[in-house]
């Protein structure tokens, strides 16, 4: 079997005291849609950046495409894609430049690098806008040259940092389709997000990380098997109340959440869980049973307290 | 067909030109007719105050005030250039539009970004004192073939202003040192660096502090090419001392870059 794209063993980021990267593992498949999930802090994006080359390791091994991140980081720049949280185009200059220039970069000759970009431009869905400054885009746009410009170089891994964060929910299925498409022409994605609904629309296995470790790991439906129940009955009490009627639910399904507005009862059958409750004499203002989440898993597993 | 690798900094150097394709017409103009004003006012009026005056232009070196005055303008035209394209862009580079982070993403390397950003601001310092050296041709006093190497000592002292001044905008935190450096080190050069009478004429601590920089090395040795009065041994060491501005800010321009870009 071959090795893995990414291997990743014990891996260690400091800044002077602060460890924001605590020895972590993680192996990559060749072809795999990989996650790291987590709340601000967690270390995802000291990850990232690691893995990008742009960021020395601290201690442990990293290795890509065989090659040691330590002592051969330019040859391994050469075969990614880099989608950084925050954009680094070229504002002053069109869409097309920013483009052909990115693939300059790469040393790819000038015919070439204009060639893939007429390509990406259609792609992204830029091919209208392509002799545009920048600066004129909207947001949706910008981050879509942004994944164009990072697959200039045809890399096999692309490296995406919070890809749609901040975008309007059109923006967002775009890129996902977008994203899609490379999975499916066999480009490995390796993406950090604090959306769950992209993580399970994305990611084939993922890692939750909190506070420089990784939690937990696993492909979306069984994270949710194995730290949630199948459904969660959500209750809202009058104003007020919620505190004084959660108790009352102790023993009806799994495990039983207060939150200030509302009270979760984590059950296999929501339904049940909510009869029950009825014939316990609650009377909740409203109840919602719904499947298990990601979100739910996540929230278990890093606290619900604000991370900074 | 077989591609021969671009040498790194060149590929940084063809984004900056990509940019400035967009606003050249108006940076050549401002390059030509800024000096141009301060060769009618400086040339015209004060020149006829200095060369009427008996005995000034013994002080200039026998040559007429336009004739002294007009090395100095080419070489603090990119003196002035240099500095500013080593501040504002860099800090943007890093901090604003982030274009050097989605550089360092790629095979370039930190050296390959700042050499490449230096390369381009001798050109744009070329670019601009050839400007000014049209301006000067017009003049009969002023018009000499010394302009040609004299826009090469201009690249030079642009390059030992804009290299330190690049290894500090990558490690400033804000913007707000950038005007102070213009007032305080930029104007102050312009004003006594011996670009627009000798240094002779200042006390002598002043005088010494002028020759620390390199903008009076760059100017002495520019006059001497456009006068036809040249010290070859003299010329040799004056541009050491600029080469070793360049070259020094260079190295630790390249080493703040790394600390910044991969860190």
């Amino acid at each position: 079997m071959p090795e893995p794209l990414i291997v990743a063993s014990q891996l260690v980021k400091r800044f002077g005291d602060f460890t924001a990267v605590d020895g972590i593992d993680v192996e990559v498949q060749r072809g795999e849609a990989f996650g790291f999930l987590g709340p601000n802090g967690a270390g995802k994006s000291s990850t990232m950046r690691m893995i990008g080359c742009v960021s020395p390791v601290t201690a442990g091994t990293l290795r890509l495409f065989g090659l040691d991140a330590a002592t051969h980081g330019a040859q391994i720049r050469r075969r990614l894609g880099v989608v950084p949280q925050l954009d680094t185009l070229d504002t002053e200059i069109t869409v097309q430049e920013n483009l052909w220039l990115y693939g300059r970069y790469f040393d790819l000759p000038r015919a070439e690098a204009k060639r893939r970009a007429a390509e990406l431009l259609e792609f992204a869905q830029l091919t209208d806008r392509a002799d545009s400054i920048v600066d004129n885009l909207s947001g949706g746009m910008k981050r879509r040259l942004s994944i164009a410009r990072s697959l200039i170089n045809e890399p096999e891994l692309l490296l995406l940092d919070e890809p749609t964060t901040g975008l309007d929910p059109q923006a967002r299925h775009v890129l996902w389709d977008r994203l899609y498409r490379l999975k499916q022409q066999g480009v490995t994605l390796v993406l950090t997000t604090h959306y769950m609904d992209e993580a399970e629309q994305l990611c084939d296995r993922l890692v939750v990380m909190d506070q420089g470790r990784i939690v937990a790991e696993g492909s979306p439906r069984s994270l949710i098997e194995q730290y949630s129940t199948r459904e969660v009955l959500e209750l809202r009490f009058a104003a007020g109340t919620n505190e004084a009627a959660a108790p009352q639910l102790g023993g009806i399904g799994e495990r039983q959440e207060l939150l200030p507005d509302r009270v979760l009862v984590y059950a296999a059958d929501g339904e049940a869980a909510l009869a029950e409750a009825h014939a316990r004499g609650l009377q909740p203002e409203s109840a919602l049973v719904r499947r298990s989440s990601l979100e739910d898993v996540f929230l278990l597993l890093t606290g619900r307290t604000l991370a900074d | 067909m077989a591609h021969f690798a671009t040498p790194g900094p060149l590929r940084v150097m063809s984004g900056h030109v990509v940019a400035f394709r967009r606003m050249w017409k108006m940076n050549v103009m401002s390059s030509f007719l800024q000096p141009l004003m301060y060769l009618l006012g400086l040339g015209v009026g004060v020149g006829a105050l200095v060369d009427r005056n008996t005995g000034s232009t013994d002080t200039l070196g026998g040559a007429s005030y336009v004739a002294f005055v007009a090395p100095g303008l080419l070489v603090t035209t990119a003196m002035a250039l240099a500095a500013g394209e080593s501040m504002w862009p860099v800090m943007g580079g890093l901090k604003w539009q982030r274009g050097y982070h989605g550089i360092a993403a790629t095979p370039l390397t930190a050296g390959d970004i700042v050499v490449g950003h230096g390369v381009w601001m001798a050109v744009r310092c070329g670019i601009a004192s050839a400007a000014v050296s049209v301006a000067l041709a017009l003049f009969p006093d002023t018009r000499s073939w010394g302009l040609l190497p004299a826009i090469a000592i201009s690249m030079l002292v642009g390059l030992a202003f804009a290299m330190p001044i690049m290894a500090f905008s990558i490690t400033a935190e804000l913007d707000g040192a950038f005007p102070a450096i213009q007032r305080f080190v930029i104007i102050p050069l312009f004003l006594f660096g011996g670009a627009f009478y000798p240094l002779s004429q200042l006390p002598v601590g002043v005088q010494w502090a002028a020759k620390a920089t390199p903008l009076w090395h760059g100017v002495e040795v520019a006059r001497w090419c456009t006068t036809g009065n040249v010290r070859w041994a003299a010329t040799a060491g004056h541009l050491a001392y600029v080469a070793l501005w360049a070259l020094v800010g260079t190295v630790v321009a390249v080493r703040n870059m790394r600390r910044k870009l991969y860190s």
